[in-house]
């Protein structure tokens, strides 16, 4: 091996960055950052207990009332980081606990991969100890024996800073039994996976976890009442779980004032954005920043290309237009405009993509990654990719674009076990609602004779 | 159901001998879990590092490890995409196929993989050196367009870098 060649391989290793350096980061304004070094080396825990690290879980522990921590985190308004917003409080609210109940799980998900999505990443890589006092902290107030964290297999690094961490905390007791003199025990394992989007559902992570297929589960039984080896087990994203130290520490109004007048969901968020933009990168902002200030701090697109389209918050939310960018990107503001913040994680779209050839990218991706448990999802999917391929080429035929508007809707909202579908349907129809056209150009056929006369099935 | 104490050697299928150092790795990751066969994944992660692959004698031997059917273990074997159920080269390049790769040069990389290797996805080289595979979105999408080599993430990677970068990975 030549050091031209050694240089170009380390030139070219892909390290996960914060673009705000230390100088523009503050503890009191952002909670899930401030500690991140500017060279990116990992903060290892002699550094994080330097930077007020495990005061959460001291001054939690030592009061001992963890209905208290639900309470702030309900008071904060923490919404879910993963992508679906639902507010921690609350799901931790409805853990069954109590004397005649088992202990259960608390189960970090760290299965991160949204396309379009790398925040958890960096969280893991430069700052573990966050997410484990965080964890700590949940698993108090859940009352769970035990913690894992699953992560996907591809995440070599995280993995590896992760257990170094862990063993870490293990000798410093903030891990193991009696936490810091409490009585309280708790470790964490991590759990590496082998590939797989739908591992990232909760309940088809939780199948995962015990060794099986990642098929998703009905629900109910939530995952509070009958989760992991039926015990009560509670799921929380990576940037959800390192969101509660600070509320904890601060408390719930500091935590709601983090967005100011921006909106009503309280707190910082990791906001990032991907595609041919200039400097795409990632970036702690109040909760409710507009997709403008973000395309801003990344320089605008590549190329002088004007805007065409966003996804808001990776491969399974809506499009958006470039009239929404003045939006405040919160859960129900995007929500209310046929979209998902999602990871709120912005992919950009030039003007000169085909709106056909990346919506077939798209379903390709939700065809090759449905776990295959549901019809419209297993069978509708693939169909989906070959009306869109057939497009791309001009080879569509008449009625498959409505074709296309019915395979979406079958794959809507609660004709599926999981999310799964309806985050393959949202960007489908977003884009035939805001780009018909474009769809419509790719059809130069009339409709074949096989299928004018369908034989109607159940009827025979 | 019970995990098995560890043995002097289990003899899957097809003769398939599992290394006793296997065994005792995967009765270790059991301890993790109120159940053994929680240890499926990883137990067949461990088959694959020491072989490269999953071949089919393995499922039998880690069935009688973790005390569980064969069925369990082949249904979870052929789920996850990254256990191998045929022999990989010494090298698998992951090139990542989502939407922020697809939007900055994905299709001009795979192409010039493609082309250089003279392999497609699931197709290994003639000197067993790389065998090339699609993933799911790497997390990596602000150094997109990007790729995996082994445990490596190298982004952004353009067609002119793929030589120099192939050349580390004998």
């Amino acid at each position: 091996m030549t050091g031209a060649m050694a240089s170009q391989r380390n030139s070219l290793r892909y390290r996960s960055r914060l673009m705000q350096p230390e100088s523009e980061r503050s503890a009191d304004t952002h909670p899930l950052t401030w500690r991140l070094r500017d060279d990116g080396e990992v903060v290892w825990l002699d550094e994080y207990l330097g930077k007020d690290g495990y005061q959460s879980v001291r001054r939690a522990l030592s009061e001992g009332d963890p209905q208290a921590i639900i309470a702030a985190m309900k008071d904060a308004n923490v919404r879910g980081r993963g992508g679906a917003g639902f507010p921690a409080g609350l799901k931790w609210s409805l853990t069954l606990q109590g004397d005649d109940m088992p202990r259960g799980y608390l189960i970090c998900n760290a299965d991160e991969m949204e396309p379009g999505t790398f925040k958890d990443r960096l969280l893991m890589e430069q700052q573990p100890h966050l997410l484990i006092e965080g964890m700590i902290l949940g698993a108090y107030a859940n009352n769970s024996r035990s913690g894992y964290i699953f992560l996907r297999g591809e995440y070599v690094e995280s993995a590896r800073v992760l257990n170094q961490a862990l063993q870490e905390a293990r000798e410093a007791r903030w891990l193991g039994n009696d936490i810091d003199g409490s009585g309280f025990d708790f470790d964490i394992v991590v759990h590496t996976g082998a590939g797989r989007y739908i591992c990232g559902e909760e309940t088809a992570l939780i199948s995962s976890l015990e060794g099986k297929r990642a098929n998703p589960r009905a629900k109910p039984p939530f995952p509070g009442q009958s989760g992991a080896w039926g015990k009560p087990s509670v799921v929380n994203n990576v940037e959800t779980l390192c969101n509660v130290p600070a509320v904890i520490l601060n408390g719930a109004d500091w935590y709601q004032a983090l967005s100011g007048d921006r909106t009503d969901d309280g707190g910082s968020k990791l906001y990032g954005i991907s595609g041919p933009v200039h400097r795409p990168g990632l970036w702690e902002l109040p909760m409710g920043t507009t997709g403008r200030e973000i395309i801003a701090l990344a320089g605008g697109l590549r190329g002088d290309h004007k805007l065409k389209a966003w996804l808001p918050g990776g491969a399974s939310t809506g499009f958006l237009l470039p009239e929404h960018l003045d939006l405040p990107l919160d859960f129900d503001t995007v929500g209310k405009e046929g979209s998902r913040l999602g990871t709120g994680l912005l992919t950009v779209v030039p003007e000169n993509q085909s709106m056909v050839a990346l919506m077939r990218n798209l379903e390709a991706f939700f065809a090759r990654e449905s776990c295959g448990w549901c019809t419209p999802c297993r069978d509708g999917l693939p169909w989906t990719v070959k009306l869109l391929q057939a497009l791309e080429h001009g080879e569509g035929e008449e009625g498959d674009i409505e074709l296309l508007d019915k395979l979406a809707a079958d794959c809507g909202p609660g004709l599926t076990f999981c999310a799964h579908a309806p985050g393959a349907a949202m960007p489908l129809e977003t884009a035939l609602k805001h780009f018909r056209h474009e769809f419509e150009q790719g059809i130069t056929q009339s409709r074949g004779p096989a299928h004018q006369d369908p034989i109607p099935v159940g009827s025979v | 159901m019970a995990a098995r104490a560890a043995t002097t050697g289990i003899i899957g299928s097809d003769g398939f001998e599992l290394h006793p150092a296997d065994e005792r790795a995967m009765l270790e990751e059991v301890h993790h879990f109120e159940q053994p066969q929680a240890a499926c994944i990883e137990a067949l992660k461990i088959v694959q590092r020491r072989h490269g692959w999953v071949p089919d004698g393995a499922i039998s031997a880690i069935a009688r490890v973790l005390g569980i059917g064969p069925a369990a273990v082949e249904e979870v074997a052929t789920f996850y995409s990254l256990i191998f159920r045929q022999p990989v080269g010494r090298h698998v390049i992951l090139v990542c196929d989502s939407s922020s790769c697809f939007l900055t040069g994905f299709d001009a990389l795979k192409q010039a993989l493609v082309t250089q290797l003279g392999i497609d996805y699931g197709q290994t080289t003639p000197d067993d050196r790389f065998t090339l595979l699609p993933v799911c979105c790497l997390g990596a999408c602000d150094g997109a367009p990007a790729l995996m080599i082994d445990d490596d993430t190298y982004g952004p990677v353009s067609p002119d870098d793929l030589p120099g970068l192939l050349e580390d990975y004998p």
